[in-house]
Order: structure tokens, then sequence, then C-alpha cells
């Protein structure tokens, strides 16, 4: 054997050694078909645990697009790699998960394999999915088993090579998905392993909350510090949160379960889909979720409970009738003090501004959508509602007003580059607009819209 | 003194940057189509057209208008040559009270501007912040359609016309 043809043999045999462990490590055997059972065969009162665990999961927003039928799928979800449209998780046979087994269903939730074996995009956040309980898995599949079958066939993902190509999901999941279910730490309460548990698996706080690396996974080392999700900004919910008063357990519980709350403000933006889902849970789950998440942020620092303070005396003291300086100030006197500085409590007055963590945050991202776009209202629900500014100021009266609302109602230095956030805010919200998603749909479930 | 344009015309007006549109349109111009419903900006009676957008006029200050076309109800049309969508909502009867209805129209008319044949979902979401307590929202409805096919009619020239027969 010449000296070519040994190093030509080793070479081969690393390939084929290389190709039969990205086999083994890619690939997934389908389960069967299974007839999509009889929704009268799932125990009503495991299909009504699901219907709690699908809100506190947050299943619709993703699984139902605007004006389109519940779980059916097809929302378009924006990524830095491309756009990935969510699947069909009605129990419809051939374009749904109707033949889907219990045990397909949960090594999706599991592992992010769907059932014929094929690798799910982790927008299907199963890196956090698979910390929840088998038990709660299949509350989960027998409430979706029940829903409405809904033909609706899989929209095709616009992905560039490599990244359409599935089994590079293989590859992430080796480096991102820490495996196995939720571990209760005995040195705290069960409440808060309560919270721990839904917060870091089927609640998937940290899918919008932590920021992400090149590779699109959360960055363990920045948990909780704020990421970005649908052009705004989620903030940083751990003890580096923006909002001028300090969040606590209590106000973390009245916000989620509410919508609002009056040192704090409005959910809005992806958000507000969140609260509109947490309404309709058990109080004592939503409980644990604001245990855990006070928790992390720990008692404030001296400093910052002195600027909370200042904030909530600030807000309640009567404001000075003056005659307005500058631009900023007569825009902000006409179009925003009506309803900030009305004196009416939360969710129809708005709130004092020196509370709002949109103009105390870093990024005037969030400010510029709430003014370009106001607060739509939700059918069913009575719900906060402030009026869009898009067509009534031009970028730079709105960043002229940006500008005023930053250094009157925040101790934080001025924002740098706010024009092309604001073209950018104004770029993206013309985008939704033509998409048809104007008023926010409320819940799919009318006893969740009810129970409010 | 500010100087602001309605319907075409040059006014003067002495007010505060700060005081809203509406007032002024009301109480300094006479203009009283738009009207006070809220007075903050989420009932919609107040909607006027500015650089041919629906604002509303409640919460819209004067600073922000400088340069501006402002467009009242009272620009579209007269009573003896309403505009068509004024003709499309009397022929559709789509008033009760009519306290919301000059909103409508303005809100109506700006959505035509931009989309000359809306599908009633256009219409529904375009005129979802306007209100109306009486329930006259599908004449409503069938007024913004009635009013896009007027306008149709209306935007074909005389020798258009003529080489349609």
């Amino acid at each position: 054997m010449t000296r070519s043809r040994v190093i030509g043999a080793i070479l081969a045999a690393l390939v084929a050694g290389g190709a039969a462990t990205a086999f083994v490590i890619a690939w997934r055997p389908a389960f069967a078909a299974i007839d999509p059972p009889q929704p009268q065969s799932f125990d009503a009162a495991r299909v009504r645990r699901g219907r709690e665990l699908a809100a506190i999961g947050n299943c619709s927003t993703c699984h139902t697009s605007v004006g389109g039928k519940d779980f059916a799928g097809g929302v378009p979800v924006p990524t830095p790699f491309g756009t990935i449209y969510s699947s069909n998780i009605t129990p419809d046979p051939e374009t749904g998960i109707g033949r889907w087994s219990e045990e397909a269903f949960r090594r999706a939730m599991r592992m992010g394999v769907d059932r014929e074996g094929r690798h799910l995009y982790p927008t299907f956040p199963y890196d956090h999915f698979t910390h929840v309980s088998d038990e709660d898995d299949n509350a989960l599949y027998a409430y979706l088993m029940t829903r409405e079958p809904v033909r609706a066939p899989q929209r095709e993902n616009q992905l560039s090579f490599p990244l359409n190509q599935r089994f590079v999901i293989a590859g992430w999941k080796l480096l991102f998905l820490h495996r196995g279910t939720y571990r209760p730490d005995a040195t705290k309460s069960a409440e808060w392993n309560r919270g721990a548990y839904l917060v870091e698996g089927l609640a998937h706080c940290g899918a919008c909350h932590t920021p992400r690396n090149a590779l699109g996974a959360e960055r363990a080392s920045a948990a909780f510090a704020g990421g970005n999700v649908d052009n705004w900004q989620a903030y940083a919910i751990n003890a580096q949160s923006p909002s001028p008063v300090p969040w606590d357990a209590e106000a973390l519980y009245a916000y989620l379960r509410n919508g609002w709350h009056p040192d704090h403000g409005t959910a809005r933006g992806p958000m507000a889909a969140v609260v509109s889902n947490l309404s309709a849970v058990s109080a004592n789950d939503v409980r644990a979720i604001a245990t855990y998440v006070a928790d992390m942020s720990g008692q404030p620092a001296q400093s910052r409970k002195v600027r909370g303070e200042a904030a909530l005396a600030q807000a309640k003291s009567t404001p000075a009738v003056e005659t307005p300086a500058s631009p900023g100030a007569a825009i902000y006197a006409a179009a925003c003090a009506t309803c900030h500085e009305s004196g009416r409590p939360p969710p129809y007055g708005g709130i004092n501004l020196g509370l709002s963590t949109a103009i105390s945050g870093s990024d005037p991202r969030n400010l510029a959508n709430i003014v370009l776009s106001g607060v739509a209202p939700v059918e069913g629900e009575s719900s906060p509602i402030m009026p869009g500014f898009a067509s009534t100021m031009n970028d730079a009266q709105i960043a002229v007003l940006l500008h005023y609302l930053r250094s009157r109602f925040s101790d934080q230095p001025a924002w740098s580059d706010i024009e092309r956030t604001i073209a950018e805010a104004r770029r993206t919200q013309t985008a939704s607009l033509n998409t048809g998603a104007g008023a926010r749909p409320a819940s799919p479930d009318q006893a969740q819209r009810d129970k409010r | 003194m500010t100087t602001l344009k309605v319907n075409g015309r040059e006014h003067q007006v002495d007010a505060e940057p700060d005081t809203p549109l509406l007032y002024v349109l009301r109480d300094d111009l006479k203009l009283n189509a738009a009207k006070f419903g809220c007075g903050l900006g989420q009932c919609g009676a107040c909607t006027v057209i500015v650089d041919g957008k629906a604002v509303l006029s409640c919460v819209t200050p004067l600073v922000l208008l400088e340069g501006k076309q402002v467009t009242t109800l009272e620009g579209l049309g007269t009573i003896s040559e309403p505009a068509p969508i004024q003709r499309a909502f009397m022929e559709e009867q789509a008033a009760q009270c009519g306290y919301c209805i000059a909103g409508m129209m303005m809100r109506a008319q700006a959505l035509l501007l931009r989309i000359p044949k809306p599908t009633d979902q256009q219409i529904r979401a375009e005129l979802a912040p306007n209100l109306c307590r009486c329930g006259t929202h599908m004449r409503i409805l069938r007024a913004v359609h009635r009013a896009a096919r007027l306008m149709e009619t209306a935007a074909l020239s005389p020798a258009e016309k003529r080489s349609d027969k």
C-alpha cells in the first residue's frame, strides 16, 4: 500500500466515521402515526389543566395568526437567520398533530423533534420546554388534541443554506439544549420552586428577556438581563431592571394578573398577550412566577429604593401649571398630559411618566413604538388604550418629544441616535399595519376572556 | 401668532403652541364639524385630516401643524354640493344622533384617499378608533362602500365617461 493510499484510507475512514457520528447525533426515529384520538377519550380535568398550562406557555401567541383559527399556526417569526413559520398544533390528521401519539408530543417538547423524527427549529422554545414534567406535557397534549381540528398546511420557512438543512439543528442542540426536567431547590420554598419550574420551563420567560448569542441561543451568563423580540426591547427582569420603582413580588403578581400596575404602567408589545393569558390561570401559579422573578432581583440597593421613592413622590405631587417653554413641552402638554397627568387611576388614566420604564430604559425603542402606534384596544376585554401619533407627528417632532420626556421624567443620560430608532420603529410599524395586525386579538379561549 | 392652513385658507391664530387644534377650529375659526367627545384621543369625534391622514384634533397641539394642511368636514363639501362621502352617509342614513359622524366621515375619507376600494375588514380596522354609541355601525360600513363607488364615478372625467358608453 502506498503512502498516499494509506492517507486516503484514513481520510475515508474519518469521513465515514464523522458521517456515522453525525448520523447518530442527528438521526431520530419516527413514531408511528396513530388514528386521531376521540376528544371524549380524554379526562375532562386533565383537559382543563392543559388549558391553563397552554395559557402559561403562551402557546396561542405563536400558534394563532391574526384573524386565523386557534392554534392553526402560520405566524411568521422573524429571526436574525430568516423567517420561520409556526406550525399547526390542532389535531388535524394531515396538517396538524392529529396523528401524534402522547409519546411523540412529549419528545417534541423535550427534544424538539417532530413525530416523523425531523428536528424542529429552536424558535419553538424546547430549550425551556425540556424542563416540563411528563404529567404537564400529557395535560397539554390532552388540551390540544381536544381543540377544533383545522386544515392549514405548514408555510415554507424562509431560511438560506445551510440553515434550511434540519441536521444543522442537531449541532445547535448539542451546544445549547440541556435536557432534563426541573429539579427543586430544597433550600427554597415550595412557591419559589413552583415559580422556578414555570419560569424556566413552560412560561419560557428567558426566550425574550435573556439576550441571545450569535447562534441565537440564550446567553446563560446573562440570564434575564434583557433581550429583543419583534422590534421591542424585553426589559431586564433581574437586578438590572431599568424600572424607576423597583419591582417586588406583589407588584409583579398584580401586573402579570391584570396587565398593569399603578407604579409601573401597562404591559404592551409582545408582553400584552402574555398577561392576557396569565389573567386566566390559577392565582397560585401567577403568584409563584412573581415570587421567583422578584427573587432574581433580590432586595433593591438603597440607591434604587431612594430613586423609586422619589419617582413615586414626584408622580403624586400636583403638577405645576406652566406655559410650555419648549416645543417638546408643548407637544407633551397637549398630546400626553391630558391622560398622563389626569390623576385618573390606571388602566384608564395613563401613569405619570416619571414611573415609565420605557422612558428610563437604555433604549428608546419601546417609547418610539408606543408613541407611533399607541395601545390598541383588545376585543372583548376591558383594557387600557392610547391613541397612536404616527399620523400626527413626523420623525423630527417625535424626536423632540422623546428628548423632552427623557430629560424631564428620568435621571438617565440623553439617548443617542434617537432619530434612527424612530425611523426604524416607523418602518416596522408600517410593515405590521400593512399585514393587517390592528387590534390585538383577545385570548382564543372564550373562557379566558370571560374570566377577566 | 401662528399661521394655520385650514381647508385651503391661511389663518392667523392667536393661541399658545400647546393649544389643541380642536379648540382653534371650534373657538377661533368657528368650524364646528369636529366635535369634542372625550378630549383624550379615545373616541374619534374630533377626527380631522392633516396632510391626507386622519388625526385626533383634541390631542394635536398647534406646534405640530406648522406647514401642514388641515382639512375639516367643511372643506369636503357644502350643503348644496355635498362631497361623495357626505352624500353616501346621507343616502345610507348612517347618522342617528350624529355626534360621531363627522369624525367617522373624516377617517373614512382618509382611508379612501389611501385605499380607493377598501374591504369590509379594512374599513372595520380603520374606523375602530371611532366610537358610535347609537350603533349605526352597519350603516356606516355600507356608507363607506357607497362613498367608494361614488368617488370612483366622480373620478372619471367627462371624456372617460363618454368613452365608457
